[in-house]
């Protein structure tokens, strides 16, 4: 027993804080020797398999579904449709009432009497084996009685069109309005208005890593482990027990190796019902992993939204007043958060200019397509894209640079703490800052003369400059705010730090990584506080056996929310080592002082202990004081006060082949500010990454369906995920002007480069063609769509890019492009 | 059903296998080897790639039949005793986030750097054209490649 009774030996002399140093992640380990557990790795004894028959039509009743041929075929173990499972499961939750005329259709996860979309579940197959399955899928009869589909939102909402749910009686799911002072006062006083209809395209996440489910039911079949490739395995655990009548504490749910998410795995998803309600029914465990193109029908979408924007300015360049009206595509049904996507955006219109006024309102319409709901940013791209075009749209119609116009409206770094005209205080910026860095990296004077030498010679490919003076509000948090916004849930996040015996740390959290690097970043925060190695933190998480409470990652929460949770329950450790080693000193704690992990008597130098020490004295407690808490473990629950406010600017040069309408990123320089840095390597992936992907909407991607409702975009062959040589190297940099309200003075990144990106790609676009009379691009800038831009300003073919119900509606297309009056 | 002889990881397989199962599906279904997961259904995303007799290949695009007598080397047979510089470097450059194209990502910039030990930004770029990730924007990926490619290579 000696070695046992033996406390740790004192360690780290000399330490240096790694909160700050870009350390390498601990995550990266068994990610690079194929040591992984995704979901759809995962086994178990008797696996069932399971597949989901979709209706190729987009609205459709269904006056038969048969599945007794599948039941003859080898290796079946039963097919049930929508109709046998109503007992199975109740309809999939929509968790935020935006509104008090939000209608909120039924949602069951298979289909009982009417199809709404491509990829609606008609009937379910389970089998011995994957390859059984779908074959005995082919043997289900299926009679469609075709429904007229609706897919255009403005056609949707105009009298007599087909209604997507017969039962509401409306294509409206709601309408919203939020006034913010008199814009038509700013109206009356402006003399310059700038009317414009901007449209953000529908998206597919493309999380690498498709969706998978497996339940396991355990013991006597009455309680289940669910492992899902998910985002938010507390909410699964909540809702599975809300949706499937089965008791909460009966069920645990793991989410294990998640491939990315990107908003599209922040869900509660049909599969997952479908999966448990057939365990609970079968007695075994199943799963059901999406092919790539099953994905793309049966994840959410992401945007889908029309902007008309209006700002009255004066013609010296101040912008009073902000009017927006948006169009938001629902899709057939409501997920978790569909109708507050478009609404989470809405305070952001404003971003980082003085308005006086602000309009603002939305309505939300149903269509006959896959639902939407968050994706990377969720409404604040949207909203960046429509204020950052807009602002480049007016310098344009001013003959300002689009940089001044912008010097002469944003908040200054003096007038913080703002109070913006939506009443957000925003704590902390300083746009100068980040911009005149950017300008200077990127070189804008060069650059813009260059441009103005392509214009003089008509140069075939011309110089195009876009600026995005982006900010955001993230660290999804507030829970008093998310309440008032009739969101079901709240904001918190809670952290467990605890001392193990022999001196090391568990730090248990409840955001749930799918690449982030939380292990890394944590261990990070909680080394520090504690003055302990990197190496001796373990991180738990995405378990809720392990983790009973938390609320998940979504929103750029982890590190503002999440990890100021880590760092107070590491502070709460500390206190509680105090008063152990004040005990075991018999001194008064207030003489104790602690630093790098070891505590010292104030006055007298050889009394110290390391916190490895105490976290063994503690597990003994052959020593305690009267009263105390022997175990060296602290929870904090933080709900901040407010959102964390990041921004930034990004300059983006493209030149355009005006002969072929072909675009190319020349140079693509961000400065962010995001406050302080736990891991800056890390900051720099997530700023890549987002970066990338607000790229790959300006240029390359778009879900698109066909007249019939089908999603032509269907499969990775026909949408356009970039590859690595259509993307840029990004020059990136950041300032740095600490958060005021959190202890951590951090601010979220993992959705900035996404929000940021897009319009500054756009409005480069229409930068180089400017001079040719163009004034929009609709996204994606495809080759097509600028060089019928291009001809359409020439008034030598149609400006409307596209413009057929292929992409999408023709009233979506042919109504675009407002002017300026 | 077909008999085939596969060498996996630098061990045999023999095994009985329909003739429309997928290479991909052979190594995860039946070996074990969930090392190398599946990312699309149509070839595109390179998630699944692994090496074929020396090549690079989309394992999902082989089927198991095909691969018969052949050696195969997944990313979980890479490393012997340390890790491969390439493994090295993505770790090295945070050229991963979620991990999930990363076994691919590995397997295709080995054979890259076996073709070309010195490629310049561009031809890495191409080189990688077949493998998709979503959440590096390639950035770190190149500079990965790059630094692999100074310390010696695919080797």
């Amino acid at each position: 027993m000696t070695a046992t009774t033996e406390a740790p030996a004192p360690e780290v002399p000399g330490r240096q804080n790694v909160v700050g140093t870009p350390l390498r992640r601990k995550e990266d380990a068994r990610l690079v020797t194929g040591r992984t557990r995704w979901t759809d790795s995962v086994a178990a004894p008797g696996l069932l398999h399971v597949v989901i028959l979709r209706s190729p039509m987009a609205h459709a009743r269904l006056t038969r579904v048969d599945v007794s041929g599948a039941l003859q075929r080898p290796g079946i173990v039963a097919a049930y449709t929508g109709l046998d499972l109503v007992d199975d499961f109740g309809g999939l939750p929509t968790a935020w009432t935006v509104s008090e005329d939000l209608k909120t259709p039924s949602h069951f996860p298979v289909a009982r009497d009417v199809v709404r979309y491509v990829g609606d579940a008609v009937a379910v197959v389970v089998a011995s084996s994957h390859d059984a399955a779908v074959d005995a899928m082919e043997a289900i009869e299926v009679d469609y009685e075709p429904l007229p589909a609706v897919l255009d939102m403005e056609q949707a909402m105009a009298d007599g069109s087909p209604l997507v749910h017969d039962d509401i009686g409306t294509n409206t799911c709601f309408t919203y309005h939020e006034e913010h002072g008199s814009y038509q006062a700013s109206k009356a006083k402006a003399d310059v208005l700038l009317t414009r209809r901007y449209v953000n395209q529908r998206l597919i996440p493309n999380a690498m890593e498709p969706r998978s489910v497996v339940v396991d039911p355990t013991g006597a079949a009455d309680s289940f482990t669910i492992w899902s490739s998910t985002q938010v395995p507390h909410f699964v655990r909540i809702f599975m027990a809300l949706v499937c009548g089965i008791p909460e504490h009966k069920i645990r749910v793991i989410a294990p190796d998640v491939g990315g998410g990107f908003g599209s795995k922040l869900d509660i998803y049909a599969e997952e019902a479908i999966c448990l309600g057939l365990a609970k029914r079968l007695h075994r465990p199943v799963k059901w992993t999406a092919s790539r193109s099953e994905d793309y029908q049966a994840t959410i979408h992401g945007r889908d939204v029309i902007q008309d924007v209006e700002i009255a300015a004066t013609s010296d360049g101040k912008m009073l007043g902000l009017r927006v009206d948006l169009l938001t595509d629902m899709g057939a049904y409501l997920q978790l958060l569909t109708p507050s996507i478009a609404l989470l955006g809405r305070y952001m219109y404003p971003a980082i200019y003085k308005f006086e006024t602000h309009s603002f309102h939305c309505t939300g319409v149903f269509s006959n397509k896959t639902p939407t709901d968050a994706y990377r940013g969720a409404g604040r791209p949207e909203a960046t894209f429509a204020i950052e075009r807009a602002v480049d749209d007016l310098a344009a119609h001013l003959h300002l640079d689009p940089i001044e116009l912008r010097r002469r409206n944003w908040i200054t770094h003096d007038e913080f703490p703002y109070t913006t005209v939506c009443g957000l205080e925003y704590d902390s910026g300083n746009y100068e800052a980040a911009t005149d860095k950017a300008l200077e990296l990127f070189g804008y004077d060069a650059l813009r003369a260059e441009q103005a030498e392509r214009r003089r010679s008509n140069d075939p490919v011309q110089l195009g400059i876009g600026v995005s003076t982006y900010t955001e509000m993230c660290g999804l948090a507030p829970s008093r705010w998310l309440g008032e916004q009739g969101y079901v849930a709240g904001g918190w996040e809670r952290a467990t730090v605890r001392m193990t015996p022999l001196g090391k740390v568990e730090v248990v959290s409840g955001t749930s990584p799918h690449g982030q690097g939380h292990a890394t970043t944590f261990s990070q925060i909680a080394a520090d506080a504690l003055g302990v190695p990197f190496e001796d933190v373990e991180v738990i998480v995405n378990d809720t056996a392990a983790v009973p409470w938390g609320l998940d990652t979504y929103g750029s929460r982890s590190l503002v929310v999440g990890g100021t949770a880590v760092r107070r329950a590491a502070e709460g450790v500390v206190e509680k080592a105090k008063l152990l080693a004040a005990h075991l000193f018999e001194a008064d704690p207030a003489d104790l002082e602690f630093d790098s992990g070891t505590f010292r008597v104030k006055g007298t130098p050889s009394a110290t202990k390391t916190i490895q020490e105490l976290a063994f004295a503690s597990f003994t407690s052959h020593t305690m004081a009267e009263g105390s808490d022997a175990i060296l473990t602290a929870d904090h629950l933080v709900d901040p006060e407010t959102f964390s406010f990041p921004h930034g600017t990004h300059l983006c040069a493209v030149e355009v082949d005006t002969e072929t309408g072909m675009t190319k990123i020349r140079r693509y320089v961000c400065v962010d500010d995001i406050g302080k840095v736990v891991n800056p390597m890390i900051v720099e992936g997530q700023v890549h990454g987002g970066v990338a992907q607000g790229i790959a909407q300006a240029l390359y991607e778009e879900a698109v369906y066909d007249d019939a409702g089908n999603l032509v975009t269907g499969s990775l062959v026909d949408y356009l995920v970039p590859a690595a040589p259509d993307l840029p190297t990004f020059e990136t940099d950041r300032t740095e002007t600490p958060s005021t309200t959190n202890p951590l003075g951090v601010k979220g990144v993992g959705e900035a480069g996404t929000i940021a990106s897009t319009p500054a790609v756009v409005n480069a676009v229409v930068d180089a063609l400017r001079h040719l009379g163009v004034d929009d691009v609709r996204m994606a800038c495809t080759p097509e769509r600028v060089w019928r831009a291009i001809h359409g300003a020439r008034g030598s073919d149609d400006p409307a890019p596209a413009g057929s119900v292929v992409y999408g509606g023709a009233t979506t297309e042919t109504t675009a492009g407002g002017r300026l009056t | 059903m077909v008999r085939i002889q596969i060498t996996v990881d630098g061990q045999r397989h023999e095994d009985e296998v329909e003739g429309r199962l997928l290479l991909v599906h052979y190594l995860r279904d039946r070996l074990g080897k969930v090392g190398t997961p599946v990312g699309c259904d149509t070839s595109n995303c390179g998630s699944c790639t692994v090496r074929m007799d020396g090549q690079s290949v989309k394992s999902c695009s082989v089927l198991a039949v095909q691969a018969d007598g052949s050696e195969i080397t997944t990313v979980e047979g890479l490393a012997t005793g340390e890790w491969h510089p390439v493994q090295t470097a993505f770790k090295e450059c945070h050229a991963l986030q979620c991990g999930y194209c990363t076994p691919g990502m590995i397997m295709a910039s080995i054979d890259l750097l076996e073709e070309n030990p010195s490629p310049s930004e561009d031809e890495i770029r191409h080189g990688l054209e077949g493998n998709l990730c979503r959440c590096t924007g390639y950035q770190n990926i190149v500079k990965a490649v790059q630094y692999a490619a100074a310390q010696g290579g695919a080797q």
